[in-house]
């Protein structure tokens, strides 16, 4: 069972052996973090930021591996296809391989891990490491146990490890740096990312979750960016965890002055998953991409829930969301926008599209503006609909049966979110990843 | 051999061809004339196989098949080919990979060899040539931010490329310049064979000059109330509708398929669907 009471009892077992255990500080932090989910438990639709997702059934819900996941394979076959993408059209040397830290069950695998040369003043490694040789650096950017969703107070209590990275001013990190999380051998991991950027500092950070263990399993994770003047921070996170999976993830930055920030999100796996992404243009002239694709099939239900805070003058913000749902399943997004008093000349703009494959599938997307500058352009838009008939005929009369049709448009309108990975191998990647969730996808491979 | 017979198509409840008889023998090409909103475009929405259209009386024999049983796609591998009067915007899908895959469908059901990339690629860069479209076009989406007279220009390329029996050419005339016109028009006599039958309709004898028709046909109210030999679209020409009994202009406005986007739009704050909600 993976009620409260399980978790609390988790947590008193694991709490002297966590790694940082002996830091006051966290010891504190993961005490205040597991106090607070004993309070609010899991979230029900009764919460302000789960109007269509509940969690109550995780106080039923037992989580067990049925079948352990070949972690050796998994890896070798996420680097294989890293190295198919990244072809003469792509423009990279098959020789940049990028870096890969892969963790297992929350903890690092350094056997199957292979960091690369980095520049100088770029650190990744894991948080454990990190925790017992630069505890003071760690401290300023973990965060609270009051922050985010009760699911994040969790992941605060539990965590033993995650990625840290460290990108000293002005460092420029070419090749992505890869996180890899297979959930193995047991039914729940938990992953803490850190990453701190200075002033200037350019680098891409992929988080990868492929399907790891059959069986019911959980993931929680939080990515924690702190994005200094000038720094230019891409991230990409690929979800494929396996059908029975339960995904909970935040992602949330804070972007100085000038700070360009791209987020793209594919959902594609999982049973439910929740991504909360959040960022704050906490300095004048900072960007940010919120940009995500998210497909579901069956009975599966997933949900962005996203959060836009400007708080400072000229601050740019584009989000773009698109959904395709299947079956029965049920997509949410939500957009929240906050633009301060202070934050005057905010040009911002979001759009939510979903496409509906059948007729049980359900999508609800939800702008949430609160605007408190007045001299602001601010954009958004929803839409909820299905494949356009005159399309599909116009396919159709050209001799293009209808299933094909069909897959062509949908892998259409998915494809849009794509292009703006900017990263050549990176969208080949994820156009691989939408291929395959996609009925036919072979036969579509030289749509691109 | 095509046979049209007594047919009846309705849309919305709402009847617009009302017992539509008309037969085109192998080789030939007719023409047809028609105030706006007669249901000249439902007729070659209907032959193509749309259905939106609901055929409620009448049958359409082709070669012997019963033509309306078959869906769209069976029909156009047949060899039965459709130039829209809007041809429709496709964001996302590039000209290239919709041609080959249209090409490769059409050849598949004939028994013939599918093309791969390089010779589909000679093959639609000489027609693209021949219909004088650069070759830019194959990579942008189909159909899309193509002006009215490129988009016309696409129809002829895809007609040329998948070699149609029957070709129906919904005002293919319509929005081309004069020299477009004549390219079109080449385009669709190249094709003339004593195999193939083409129906052309259009609001312009001036195109029946280049295309020279066997027969004319006048579309009013759902059926045909007219036929003759080019000579009556000069006729028509001089005198419109009105001498022959047929309603003058019941322009109901031409609803075919305007506006289409993608994907239909609900609300603007918020949006949200499902059987669930
Ligand atoms: N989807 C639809 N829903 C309702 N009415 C329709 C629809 N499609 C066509 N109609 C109606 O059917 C009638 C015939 O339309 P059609 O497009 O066949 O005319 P047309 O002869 O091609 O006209 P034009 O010369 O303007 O192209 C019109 O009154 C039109 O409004
Ligand atoms: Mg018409």
């Amino acid at each position: 069972m993976s009620a409260v009471d399980f978790w609390l009892g988790r947590h008193r077992d694991l709490a002297a052996n966590l790694p940082g255990a002996e830091l006051p500080w966290l010891a504190r932090l993961r005490e205040t973090a597991i106090d607070r989910f004993a309070d609010e438990g899991w979230p029900t639709m009764r919460r302000e930021n789960w109007r269509h997702t509940s969690l109550a059934f995780m106080a039923q819900q037992a989580l067990a591996v049925r079948e352990a996941a070949a972690t050796e394979a998994i890896v070798a076959d996420l680097r294989a296809r890293y190295r198919t993408v990244q072809g003469p059209e792509n423009e990279v040397a098959c020789a940049a391989d990028g870096h890969w830290l892969v963790f297992v069950d929350g903890r690092l695998a350094p056997a199957l891990s292979s960091i690369g040369s980095l520049p100088s003043g770029v650190r990744v490694g894991s948080l454990a490491d990190a925790l017992a040789q630069t505890p003071e650096a760690v401290e300023a950017a973990f965060g609270r146990a009051e922050e985010g969703e009760a699911p994040e107070a969790l992941n605060a209590a539990l965590a033993a490890d995650g990625a840290w990275i460290r990108l000293a001013r002005g460092s420029l990190v070419d090749e992505p740096i890869h996180l890899v999380f297979i959930a193995a051998r047991t039914a729940d991991q938990h992953l803490r990312n850190l990453v701190v950027a200075e002033a200037g500092a350019q680098a891409t950070i992929v988080e990868h979750y492929p399907a790891g263990a059959a069986g019911s399993t959980l993931t929680t994770a939080v990515t924690r960016i702190h994005a200094a003047q000038d720094s230019h921070l891409g991230h990409l996170k690929l979800q494929q965890e396996a059908p029975e999976a339960i995904h909970l993830a935040a992602l949330s930055a804070e972007q100085a002055r000038g700070a360009v920030f791209a987020s793209h999100s594919l959902s594609f796996g999982a049973r439910l998953a929740r991504n909360d992404i959040r960022t704050r243009l906490a300095g004048e002239g900072a960007e940010a991409l919120l940009n995500g694709l998210y497909h579901a099939d069956g009975r599966r239900h997933v949900d962005h829930h996203t959060r836009i805070d400007h708080a400072r003058p000229q601050g740019t913000s584009r989000e773009f969301y698109r959904g395709l749902l299947d079956g029965s399943a049920r997509g949410v997004f939500t957009g929240r926008i906050l633009v301060a008093q202070d934050a005057q000349r905010t040009d911002a703009m979001q759009r939510c599209d979903n496409l509906l494959l059948s007729r049980l599938a359900e999508a609800d997307a939800r702008p949430e503006l609160e605007i408190y500058a007045d001299d602001v352009k601010c954009a958004h838009g929803a839409t909820v609909g299905q494949l356009d008939e005159d399309a599909l005929f116009y396919l159709r009369s050209r001799g293009i049966d209808s299933a094909h049709a069909r897959q062509l448009l949908t892998y259409a309108f998915a494809a849009e979110v794509l292009e703006r990975i900017a990263h050549a191998p990176l969208r080949a990647l994820g156009r691989a990843a939408l291929l395959e969730r996609l009925p036919g996808g072979a036969r579509l491979e030289e749509l691109s | 051999m095509l046979k049209i017979n007594n047919l009846h198509a309705a849309i919305d409840g709402k009847e617009i061809l009302k017992g539509l008889d008309l037969e085109v023998a192998d080789g030939e090409v007719h023409a047809i004339m028609g105030p706006n909103g007669s249901g000249k475009s439902t007729l070659a929405q209907v032959l193509a196989g749309r259905d939106t259209f609901t055929v409620t009386d009448g049958g359409v024999d082709w070669d012997g098949a019963d033509l309306l049983a078959l869906p769209a796609e069976e029909r156009a591998r047949a060899g039965l080919f459709l130039a829209f009067q809007y041809p429709v915007e496709i964001p996302g899908v590039s000209n290239a990979y919709f041609l080959k895959a249209a090409v490769n469908a059409v050849r598949r059901h004939r028994g013939l060899s599918e093309y791969d990339a390089m010779d589909f690629l000679a093959k639609v860069k000489a027609e693209m040539k021949a219909v004088g479209m650069k070759e830019e076009f194959l990579y942008r989406s189909v159909n899309e931010g193509f002006s009215g007279g490129e988009k016309k220009r696409n129809e002829v390329l895809q007609m040329a490329l998948l070699e149609p029996r029957l070709a129906v050419l919904d005002e293919t005339d319509s929005g081309l310049d004069i020299d477009a016109l004549k390219i079109v028009a080449e385009g669709v006599n190249r094709l003339r064979s004593p195999e193939r039958s083409m129906i052309v309709i259009t609001h312009y004898q001036r195109l029946l000059d280049y295309i020279v028709p066997d027969k004319v046909h006048v579309l009013s109210q759902g059926r045909i109330v007219r036929s003759g030999g080019r000579e009556l679209a000069l006729e028509l020409e001089e005198h419109g509708y009105g001498w022959i009994g047929a309603a003058q202009a019941d322009d109901t406005g031409k609803g075919m398929s305007g506006g289409a986007g993608r994907v239909a739009q609900t609300g603007g704050a918020g949006a949200s669907a499902g059987a669930r909600s």
